[in-house]
């Protein structure tokens, strides 16, 4: 399949922004799910419901909440803006709302792993000499090893899929913010631009298989590695 | 070495109220499911803070509920065997015994333990291709390395059926009696206190009813309704005279000689047996014409009446306790009461192999 310069523009972009969407709210969501399956704390229901409020606003809220926030004229944005980080408008912005909208996933998959991760067994470490961080570091971290994976895998599909969101806040600048369903879309309004777009449609199609395959196989991997199968 | 215990626990509407003291040595923890065992442990350990009291292990304290200490489990160096094992299944066999190691201020022996239990051709394996005893004995191995003060076992062998507690149980008293540190061993099996434990704690609905030396207390008429008729009975330590060609083995004992089958310890070395209350029979005269070769002179020292039809005469035989189970009725038609001389008998094949332990050393 031989792609044109824009449309290999918007795979790349796709990826990037995929990539560090993950990366980078990765360890918060590790925090915020192991805060929710395993504390008590004044608040909980309120920090469970502002995780998952991504997850059922519609896509432009959540998009348009953003620009008022992290624009040039929100308190993020302006604040932000003072040690030239700029999102709106930037593929750094769609990084963010990438990240925004897979957290819930994220933080979901990770929570339900700890909350099957016996704490039993953290009790033993404790009698062995191990400290609160040696035991989450030793114990709690390879056994939810399966379910961050699986978080992780989450977060990049939502993150490769995003749309609303992203065009709301980073608008769909070619090379710079047009991703993958940006860019179907801009094909589709124009005439013409059919071809291009069924191409996209393709590629799509083949990365989120093989992303599927990929995930499959790192999960059986890691599965008999912390011998449960 | 001493743990000093004073605690007391709510949990729901059970109430644990209990105080003791253990020394070196096995000191086990006896009573039936749902008698606070668990919540002693976990208080020791610090996995469970208790509502109040002190615990103190060498001079140390653990826990006050007074003056608000409280010593995290991770650094009391407390070694903890658990009912279930609780091996890490991310690790293999090698890296579930060596995870102590690297918080352990001194290195344990890591060869030694492993020859100690046996573990050498499990050393790869994964914790789920073990099976009951040898998850147990990796458990052991694991908490031993950890360069414990004391060594806590909860129900260690409850998970495992019979031919697997016989398996273990020698690993066990090998540990008793070289590993330098005290253990306290929770079980709700007379037949594993008897054969393991120095001294015992009988726990009965979250209070200690009765403790002291274990032979003392099992051979007391009034622990029969703790550790019930059935089970019942006294321990003998017995020095290995002669093993017989027809697999009978002669034994010495303070009060006499027995001869029992299912010996396997070699001449010269000091054994435990158990010897169950209802397996003794009692005459007033020497009997003759009668195939038991065990009979030995012996004095009543207490007799107390059950609820049912039997009654426990505690006897003694030599400087050791026997403990018999008779009907109240040949009790009355015998006359039987302290300071009387009789004759206890009891059958050869009376003596499962289960009930006779090593003991390595004396103390």
């Amino acid at each position: 399949m031989i792609l044109r310069p824009e449309e290999w523009a918007a795979l790349a972009l796709s990826l990037k922004v995929s990539f560090w969407a993950v990366v980078l709210s990765l360890p918060l969501a590790l925090l915020v799910a192991w805060l929710l399956a395993r504390r008590q704390f004044w608040g909980k229901s309120l920090l469970n419901a502002l995780v998952f409020l991504p997850l059922i606003l519609p896509p432009v809220v959540t998009g348009y909440i953003l620009l008022l926030m992290f624009g040039r004229a929100g308190i993020f944005g302006e604040f932000l803006a003072r040690f030239g980080i700029v999102l709106a408008f930037r593929w750094t912005g769609a990084a963010l709302a990438a990240a925004i909208m897979g957290f819930p996933l994220m933080v979901r998959a990770i929570r339900l792993a700890i909350e099957a991760a016996d704490p039993k067994l953290e009790a033993a470490a404790a009698t062995l000499g191990a400290g609160p961080a040696a035991r989450f570091i030793f114990v709690t971290l390879p056994l939810i090893a399966p379910g961050i994976l699986a978080g992780a895998v989450l977060g990049f599909a939502k993150a490769m899929g995003e749309f609303g969101a992203t065009i709301t806040f980073v608008a769909n600048i070619p090379g710079q913010t047009q991703t993958l369903p940006s860019a179907i879309y801009a094909f589709l309004q124009v005439p013409g631009g059919e071809a291009s777009a069924l191409r996209l449609v393709g590629l799509s199609l083949f990365v989120a298989l093989g992303a599927v395959l990929i995930s499959e196989w790192l999960a059986r991997r890691v599965a008999e590695r912390i011998g449960q199968r | 070495m001493s743990l000093e215990v004073t605690i007391t626990h709510i949990t729901g509407d059970f109430e644990l109220d209990v105080s003791f003291r253990t020394g070196s040595g096995v000191t086990a923890i006896f009573g039936p499911s749902g008698s606070g065992k668990s919540s002693i442990t976990n208080a020791i350990s610090g996995l469970i803070n208790p509502l109040s009291g002190r615990i103190m292990l060498n001079e140390t304290v653990l826990y006050d509920a007074t003056s608000g200490l409280n010593s995290a489990p991770h650094k009391r160096r407390i070694g903890y065997v658990f009912q279930d094992g609780r091996l890490f299944p991310h690790l293999s066999v090698e890296g579930n015994i060596r995870f102590g190691l690297r918080f352990a201020k001194v290195g344990g022996n890591l060869d030694e333990v492993v020859q100690m239990l046996g573990l050498e051709p499990l050393l790869s394996r994964r914790p789920n291709t073990l099976s009951g005893g040898e998850k147990q004995r990796v458990a052991l191995a694991r908490a031993l390395l950890s360069q414990p003060r004391l060594l806590l076992m909860d129900e260690p062998l409850a998970a495992l059926d019979e031919p697997r507690k016989d398996e273990i149980l020698p690993y066990l008293e090998r540990l008793r009696d070289r590993a330098k540190i005290p253990i306290v061993y929770v079980s709700h099996s007379v037949a594993e206190v008897a054969r393991l434990a120095d001294d015992l704690i009988v726990l009965q609905g979250g209070k200690i009813v009765m403790s002291g030396p274990t032979e003392d207390v099992l051979s007391d008429p009034a622990a029969m309704p703790f550790v019930g008729v059935r089970e019942a009975g006294s321990i003998l330590r017995a020095k290995v005279l002669e093993h017989g060609s027809d697999g009978l083995c002669r034994l010495q004992i303070s009060g006499g000689e027995l001869v029992l089958p299912g010996v396997v310890t070699g001449v010269g070395k000091t054994i435990r047996i158990r010897i169950l209350a209802q397996d003794i029979l009692l005459s007033l005269e020497h009997p003759i014409g009668l195939s038991s070769r065990n009979i030995l002179p012996v004095q009543v020292t207490a007799i107390k009446l059950g609820d049912g039809p039997g009654a426990a005469v505690s006897l003694r035989c030599g400087s050791d306790r026997l403990l018999a189970r008779v009907t109240a009725q040949a009790a009355e038609e015998l006359g039987i009461k302290p300071g009387l001389d009789c004759f206890a008998i009891l059958k050869a094949t009376a003596v499962p192999r289960g009930n006779i332990g090593e003991k390595l050393s004396e103390n």
